[in-house]
């Protein structure tokens, strides 16, 4: 490995302790985020990969208040420099909410009203939190919009949204939740709407705003190249928790959780081997209303042994690695054969066989 | 329990076991189809009562290639290039404005009711998203079988639910679930069923257009393994549509990259990605993130600004408002398809050199 990265931590900007969200519905109660922690530390990136419906994105949006209209039963805590988000009434939370904490949305046509001039809803996110005149706040939409790379921005205050094109208007989007100099900025699957270049330019943007403002970024997404591309930390997260967490460096050399495996093999890469065959995850992601017993991802996992349908897996440390934790039943030496294997080329009936031999041999 | 117990599919269908096969010869191959200078505009009319054309969208403008038999053929480009209008006016789901498609040796380009539907046989498509292309109304036994329906094959009921039945254990579905519906599935199953109705009448040439985009990472792999497989098994031709080159890059033999209505560069799969020559390749190969943290902070070159809109292209050379290497020669001739020295055949005036794109950053396993 090369040298560690410097120590990032001290004191967290966002805590999340055990947070459950649960949706009661016509067909049971939807376990949409089942206890999961997570620390988010000032001018660093943590991304939070995961499929449809594992959660990400309800975490999210409960750490900004955004759930608890649609009935949802929440517990944990929310800890946002030292406040509890989740206990805060509505209106403590609204002047938190576009102010120190704001969001990007992954489909910048529906999050914009189509009706408004793009400026006057940039002046609104600014008015809503600084008391300035409108003229002020005009000023500083201009500003916004030039800083988000938007050519002729004292023009283009004046237009529509649907004079943008895609990418311009997750450029406004961003504009938008920057008004305020946020401290913290969750971004969900902002480039996932946009053709490659454009990702590429808006990923470099939101790269360069986070030099330049020094704010913590959240950014959900499924895509591992975008990940790989701009987070610090990393959090696998798979039917409402988290299975494994760590720097982005380790999580990609040396994976610790079966999904991790899988996700990172199932990706055709440009600079693989193109003979290989992909190795899919089989089956399909659970029900949330019915988690699978034991480990949720016994059903799917190509290593399951009988009892890992029984117990439930915490998310632990690696040995010796206390930045890296992972929520699996196997034994760490196994896993690290495992990986040795899959990373040979091997599937993974073969790399069991083989770990299986060398564990033998080895008593 | 919510939804179906997951069909296990034969294990061979995942490819995960098998070794590389040796892949059908794609050089050696005749042409399938031969495309000729294909033209398709959208008028743009203005007016209710007396409408006019005040102008069109050039979607596809002058595209010729051919698709050899037995070869993976991907078309990749931004949206709005043109890259699904081509494959519409192949499978003679739009009218060509101008030009022509050989499918086969014959001239398909103007065919009507019995002939053309003689050729529908023979070109299937699979569409993007599973779930608004399977009517959720019927069951998916009739979903696939109704291909034998509109061409009065099969009619023996009994015969025609063996075959239903065999095409579903071959994508890897439980030929048990003949009586259910779409809903009953998931997304990555229902794709199994477009694919199924698709393979029904054993066509010659596969369309498949965005087949994975709708599908988490997890049930990607497993289309992409099993249409990989069929085609090796059955020795279908394919065209691939995607914007992910990644994808591309390991389902196709061969790559057309499109621009705004015109194939700017079409290659071999290795040379494509390991020597493009066009500026607009290489910076679509630059652009997509590597799920490699070393590379982290890595500069690369990025497009500036928008694809422009097809309804008023720039003159001459379409991509140079956007090009790094555009001189004025760009703005005022275009340029033609030809052979640049490494493999591929690409339109630009500048082409890129070895080390130019190296510079870039573009690297492949080679």
């Amino acid at each position: 490995m090369s040298a560690a990265a410097p120590s990032p931590r001290g004191e967290p900007l966002l805590r999340v302790e055990d947070l459950r969200v649960e949706f009661p519905g016509e067909d049971g109660i939807v376990h949409a985020v089942d206890g999961i922690t997570y620390q988010v530390f000032p001018g660093r990136t943590l991304g939070i990969v995961g499929e449809s419906g594992s959660g990400k994105t309800v975490s999210s949006l409960t750490a900004l208040g955004l759930t608890r209209r649609q009935g949802a039963r929440i517990s944990g805590r929310i800890l946002f420099d030292g406040q509890d988000l989740l206990s805060l009434p509505e209106d403590k939370l609204r002047a938190i909410r576009g102010n120190d904490i704001a969001m990007i949305f992954q489909d910048p046509l529906s999050s914009l009203h189509p009706l408004y001039k793009v400026g006057r809803q940039l002046i609104e996110a600014v008015r809503a939190h600084r008391d300035v005149s409108r003229a002020a706040a005009r000023e500083r939409a201009v500003e916004l919009l030039d800083l988000v790379g938007i050519p002729d921005p004292a023009r283009r205050v004046d237009e529509y949204p649907h004079e943008f094109s895609g990418g311009m208007r997750q450029r406004v989007m961003i504009a938008m939740a920057l008004a305020n100099e946020p401290r913290l900025l969750f971004a969900d699957e902002p480039t996932t709407a946009l053709d490659v270049t454009v990702q590429a330019q808006i990923l470099m943007l939101m790269e360069r705003l986070q030099r330049e403002l020094g704010m913590a970024i959240v950014m959900i997404t499924h895509d591992l190249g975008v990940v790989a591309e701009m987070a610090d930390d990393i959090a696998v997260m798979y039917a409402g928790r988290i299975v494994e967490t760590s720097s982005a460096a380790r999580l990609f050399a040396t994976p610790e959780h079966p999904y991790t495996w899988g996700l990172l093999k199932s990706i055709p890469r440009l600079d693989g081997p193109r003979e290989q065959d992909l190795v899919p995850i089989p089956g399909t992601p659970p029900s949330l209303i019915n988690p699978p017993s034991g480990c949720h991802f016994h059903p799917r996992c190509p290593y399951a042994q009988p009892e890992h349908s029984r117990i439930d897996p915490a998310l632990e440390p690696v040995p010796d690695e206390d930045q890296h934790h992972v929520a699996c039943l196997l034994d760490s030496s196994t896993r690290k054969g495992l990986w040795e294997q899959l990373q040979a080329g091997n599937t993974p009936e073969q790399a069991l066989a083989e770990v299986a031999a060398a564990e033998g041999a080895a008593t | 329990m919510s939804g179906p117990a997951p069909a296990t599919p034969p294990a061979s269908l995942f490819g995960a076991t098998s070794a590389p096969l040796p892949r059908p010869a794609a050089d050696g191959g005749a042409p399938l189809v031969r495309v000729q200078q294909l033209v398709k505009h959208f008028p743009i009319t203005r007016g209710i009562i007396i409408r006019r054309s005040v102008g069109a969208v050039k979607a596809v403008d002058d595209v010729s290639f051919e698709i050899r038999s037995g070869e993976t053929l991907g078309l990749v480009g931004e949206t709005g290039c043109g890259k699904s209008t081509t494959a519409r006016l192949i499978t003679r789901l739009l009218e060509p404005t101008s030009g022509r498609i050989e499918f086969s040796g014959n001239d398909i380009t103007h065919l009507r009711g019995s002939k053309l539907k003689a050729i529908r046989r023979e070109v299937q498509m699979i569409f993007q998203d599973p779930y608004s292309s399977l009517n959720p109304r019927k069951t998916i036994g009739s979903i696939i079988g109704e291909p034998f329906a509109i061409h009065g094959l099969l009619k023996d009921k009994g015969e025609r639910k063996r075959e239903v039945q065999r095409l579903m254990e071959t994508v890897g579905l439980n030929p048990e679930h003949y009586n259910r519906y779409p809903h009953e599935f998931s997304g990555g199953q229902r794709q199994r069923i477009g694919v199924a109705r698709a393979l029904a009448l054993q066509p010659k040439l596969l369309i498949a257009d965005e087949p994975v985009s709708a599908l988490d990472v997890s049930i990607q792999a497993q289309v992409l393994n099993l249409l990989r497989d069929l085609q090796r098994r059955l020795g279908l031709t394919i065209v691939f549509i995607a914007h992910d080159l990644s994808v591309v890059r390991h389902m196709c033999d061969r790559v057309a990259v499109m621009y705004l209505g015109k194939i700017v560069e079409i290659g071999g799969n290795d040379e494509l990605y390991d020597f493009p020559r066009h500026p607009y390749t290489a910076a679509l190969l630059a652009a997509v993130p590597h799920a490699d943290p070393a590379r982290h902070g890595e500069q690369r070159p990025v497009l500036s600004g928008d694809v422009p809109s097809p309804a008023n292209p720039p003159q001459a050379c379409r991509f140079h408002t956007r090009c790094p290497k555009a001189q004025e020669l760009c703005s005022t001739k275009e340029p033609v398809l030809e052979d640049k020295g490494s493999g591929t055949i690409a339109a630009c005036h500048f082409p890129l050199s070895h080390e130019e794109v190296a510079g870039m950053g573009v690297r492949s396993a080679r």
